[in-house]
């Protein structure tokens, strides 16, 4: 196999994973979660290289796993305090954690080879250069296997506990009568986005690893509020945005990773500015529809509300109009230029007189 | 009622509103509201939940858009006349831990009258305390304000008012949750400001004690229902009006 | 030897030290704002205006890159600011994917830079992962320059940005231009960030930002004792830290700073005057 397809097949392997870890996780509003575990297992990684002697992939990311969950643990720890807010309680742990790590590895191994930035950028071009050997035959690299694994765990973690992760994510005092544990629930999706974060982050970096736990999920969510149809289009942006940004880095030479992230970001913006019904452009263009109706209807009732009385003389004209409703008198007369051609009211000598549509209208909306 | 009354020469009310109209989400939570409140008076503003009670108050202020409407207080456009309008919102819009005493939020009221750059002293301090002092909070000067109970968070808030010294007060739901010595405390200082000829307009939500002290009411939900003296306005067909089905059973 | 002629811990020490202080400043307005994470988030959005601002200029000056990185991480601002506004994505959210959006993009751009070959690049990519040992006296200057001008604002505007971050609704009724506010605030946390990426980097610049404040917080109740505060904390710590990483072999600047203020934060959780867990635990004892 070629090194391409085999960095592709880890792309897609990693999209898949950290995409289905993601789901919960940012419907939980937890996103940071996994930035700060992404850079808090440095020194559980460590630990687990000492204990081991030297680079052991197994060591290195159980002694991860434990660094993540700590982290994790600190913060929950933190927040019962109430001395901190839960954002403040983060930012307090993940950099103690990585300057930890640092500080160790800097004074007591230096000759531990790891660099603590590539850590954060990691490089899935390599990923082919690790591959595993099992009595004499190669399978393909590592990661794939690794993450392969990850994303097979994660689904069945989330096909199990399906509902109940629902329930405790959309309604948790409901969860909790229920019987379903909140905290226990809590724990197994920081276990699981926690393995995912380690067992991405070796092959793509701590950052690629964030953004393919949290775009994919936060661009689904603009797209749609069903979970049923959510989580498989996390998945497919996850894995889309992962190949694409592989071809992409390939076509520019250019950093695999940092493409891949940068196509996220990129699909993320596209959806944020033209999702159907939650994107920015078709928002504003309903509110402003909406604006316009909604000040048609403003004038309607003003002029019913006066029809027939001493002063509709006076209250009809577009000058009082202005001044009452305090609009501009562009505005006003746009309006009522509208309100005409769509047959509400008709302009005789400077003052706008209600038709009987109009007027229907008005009895119609008044009454809601 | 002259509707006129903008261009017409003599003083505006207090507050003065034509057609005000406000929209969430482009669906109206208030209807072409007209209202005019004369200077000296209590007046209370009381409806059902959800009448837009609150957001009558934060339109006039300025604090949310309107989507229509001519908005006037004494006499001049709100922007123009901030000094002399006094605002005290609804308990729990602040952050309770925030790094802050007593004495120091009755101390903001008179940053308005500070302006840029110059720093509250002993002076500012000397006043803020007296208005502490008139509302029964003077011991409590140096409490982070978390630590207070709701009545007397209530009873700072309405110091920082009093602190600001304006002719026109805007109170939000002052009353709700409190304990009776903070009730009396602010039915004292609603009857003071009165005779000291200030203008002042609350949210109100107990029917029983609307009569007894305030002058005139608004009946709000979502559009005016009606608005004038207390005695003309709290009669039933109109109180029923507004409540609909659920004045039965506040009567009970 | 003479500690303050040493060029090199002369630099650390006070490059550290106006970090320390305008962190500190900073931090607790973030801090209260609810905004503790932003810093994490721009720091890491900062790197593709470094590159951008290298390919344009091919200078390597602070200033340059510091100009580069504040713009970018305005954007980044910018971007979360108005997702959050906009859509009803949740802050955290807003916050990760620009921060992994932007990195990515920073990781590109470095990539490209590389390739130019030319030899004047080397480096650039420190200037983000914090290498205090480097600092040169032109750097210290321009981030002293740049944190005396925020201390300066800050100091003028104290009693509005109070109003603002405390009440915004009543700033607002006093006619203080909340969005404005709002925005000089957030943009003096970009001044700071761009100050400290040379420093400690993008990873610990949170920690700069957070820790100073949240331990200051314990201390008092007051606003102004907890800015001197944590002003006086971020730069002990910024000193502390820069003189452990000189006298022990290996250990860089950054962390070490990091290491000295996340151990004063833990102390004043527990033993602050005005809000430590210790003391309301025995008071609690007492109460029962």
């Amino acid at each position: 196999m070629s090194s391409g397809s085999q960095i592709a097949l880890v792309a897609v392997a990693a999209g898949l994973a950290c995409s289905l870890a993601g789901v919960f996780l940012v419907l939980r509003r937890l996103a940071m979660v996994a930035d700060a575990i992404s850079h808090a297992v440095l020194p559980g990684l460590v630990a687990g290289y000492v204990l081991a002697n030297g680079p052991n992939l197994l060591f290195g990311f159980l002694g991860a796993v434990v660094s993540g969950l700590l982290t994790v643990y600190l913060v929950e720890t933190l927040n019962k305090t109430r001395r901190v807010t839960s954002d403040t309680a983060i930012g307090l742990v993940f950099p103690a954690m990585f300057a930890l790590g640092v500080y160790v590895i800097s004074r007591y191994f230096p000759n531990l080879h790891i660099d603590t930035d590539a850590v954060l950028h990691g490089e899935i071009a390599f990923a082919p250069f690790d591959t595993l050997a099992l009595g004499g035959r190669e399978y393909g690299p590592v990661s794939f296997w690794v993450l392969g694994g990850l994303g097979l765990f994660n689904a069945l973690v989330l096909t199990a506990l399906y509902k109940e992760l629902k329930l405790a994510t959309f309604d948790a005092a409901l969860s909790a009568t229920l019987g379903f544990a909140p905290v226990v629930l809590h724990y197994v999706l920081m276990t699981v986005v926690a393995v995912t974060t380690v067992g991405a982050f070796s092959a793509v970096g701590a950052i690629l690893a964030v953004a393919l736990i949290v775009v994919p999920a936060v661009t689904a969510s603009l797209l749609t509020t069903r979970l049923n149809q959510l989580i498989p289009l996390a998945i497919a942006v996850g894995v889309g945005s992962a190949l694409a940004g592989y071809g992409l880095a390939t076509l520019w030479n250019v950093s695999i990773s940092g493409m891949m992230a940068s196509t996220l970001g990129a699909v993320f913006f596209l959806a944020l500015l033209f999702a159907p019904a939650r994107g920015i452009i078709s928002q504003w263009s309903r509110r402003r529809r909406q604006r316009e109706e909604f000040a048609t209807d403003v004038l309607l009732i003003h002029l019913a509300t006066h029809l027939s009385t001493p002063e509709e003389a006076v209250e009809s004209t577009l000058l009082h109009i202005e001044r009452e409703l305090g609009w501009s008198p562009d505005r006003a007369s746009q309006i009522a230029v509208r309100a005409e051609r769509a047959g509400l009211l008709q302009a005789r000598s400077g003052s706008l007189q209600l038709t009987q549509e109009g007027q229907a209208r008005a009895t119609q909306v008044a009454a809601h | 009622m002259n509707h006129e009354a903008l261009a017409a020469p003599g003083p505006l009310p207090a507050v003065f509103v034509r057609d005000l109209t406000v929209a969430y989400d482009e669906k109206p939570v208030l209807w072409d509201i007209d209202l005019d409140v004369p200077e000296g008076t209590l007046t209370a503003i009381v409806g059902p939940n959800g009448a837009g009670k609150s957001t009558l108050l934060k339109a006039i202020l300025g604090l949310i858009p309107t989507a229509a409407g001519t908005i006037r207080l004494l006499g001049e456009t709100y922007s123009r006349n901030r000094r002399a309008v006094g605002y005290v919102p609804q308990r729990g819009t602040v952050d309770w831990d925030f790094p802050t005493d007593a004495l120091d939020v009755v101390t903001m009221g008179l940053y308005g009258a500070l302006g840029w750059l110059r720093r509250p002293g002993a002076k500012e301090r000397a006043t803020a305390l007296e208005r502490l002092d008139q509302v029964g909070m003077a011991d409590f000067a140096k409490r982070q304000i978390s630590q207070l109970s709701g009545g007397q968070q209530q009873r700072v808030f309405l110091a920082r008012a009093l602190a600001q010294d304006p002719k026109l007060y805007f109170m939000d739901e002052p009353l709700a949750g409190v304990d009776a010595a903070t009730e009396q405390i602010v039915f004292e200082i609603l009857r003071l400001l009165r005779s000291e000829g200030r203008t002042v307009v609350v949210v109100h939500h107990d029917l029983e004690t609307v009569r007894e002290t305030f002058d005139r009411t608004i009946l709000l939900n979502v559009k005016l229902i009606a608005s004038g003296p207390t005695e003309a306005v709290f009669v039933r067909e109109k109180l029923q009006a507004a409540y609909g089905g659920r004045l039965a059973a506040m009567e009970r | 030897m003479n500690l303050l002629a040493d060029y090199t811990l002369r630099n650390v020490a006070l490059g550290s030290l106006v970090l320390g202080v305008v962190s500190g400043v900073l931090g607790c307005f973030a801090v209260l704002r609810r905004q503790g994470l932003m810093g994490d988030a721009l720091s890491h959005a900062a790197l593709p205006g470094v590159c951008l601002a290298y390919m344009a200029t091919g200078l390597k000056t602070p200033l340059v890159l510091m100009a580069g990185a504040a713009a970018s991480g305005l954007v980044g601002m910018l971007l979360i600011l108005t997702t959050i506004r906009r859509t009803r994505v949740d802050q955290g959210s807003a916050l990760a994917v620009v921060l992994t959006w932007f990195f990515g993009i920073g990781v590109v751009l470095l990539t490209v830079v590389q390739k130019r070959n030319d030899a004047n690049q080397a480096g650039l990519d420190k200037f983000l992962f914090g290498q205090a040992a480097a600092l040169i006296a032109e750097q210290v200057a321009t981030m002293a320059v740049l944190g005396l001008l925020c201390l300066i604002v800050v100091s003028l505007l104290f009693k509005e940005f109070k109003v603002v971050s405390f009440d915004p609704e009543f700033a607002q009724t006093v006619g203080l231009d909340t969005g404005r506010l709002g925005a000089l605030l957030s943009g003096l946390l970009v001044v700071a960030i761009v100050i400290g990426l040379n420093t400690v980097g993008v990873i610990l610049m949170s920690a700069m930002l957070v820790a100073p404040a949240a331990a200051a917080r314990q201390w008092t109740n007051s606003l102004g004792t907890m800015v001197w505060l944590a002003a006086t904390i971020g730069a002990s710590a910024g000193v502390c830290g820069a003189l452990l990483s000189v006298f022990q072999e290996n250990v860089p600047t950054g962390p070490a700073i990091v290491l000295v203020l996340s151990a004063a934060t833990a102390f004043s959780l527990f033993f602050g005057s005005a809000r430590g867990l210790a003391w309301s635990r025995r008071r609690a004892r007492v109460a029962t």
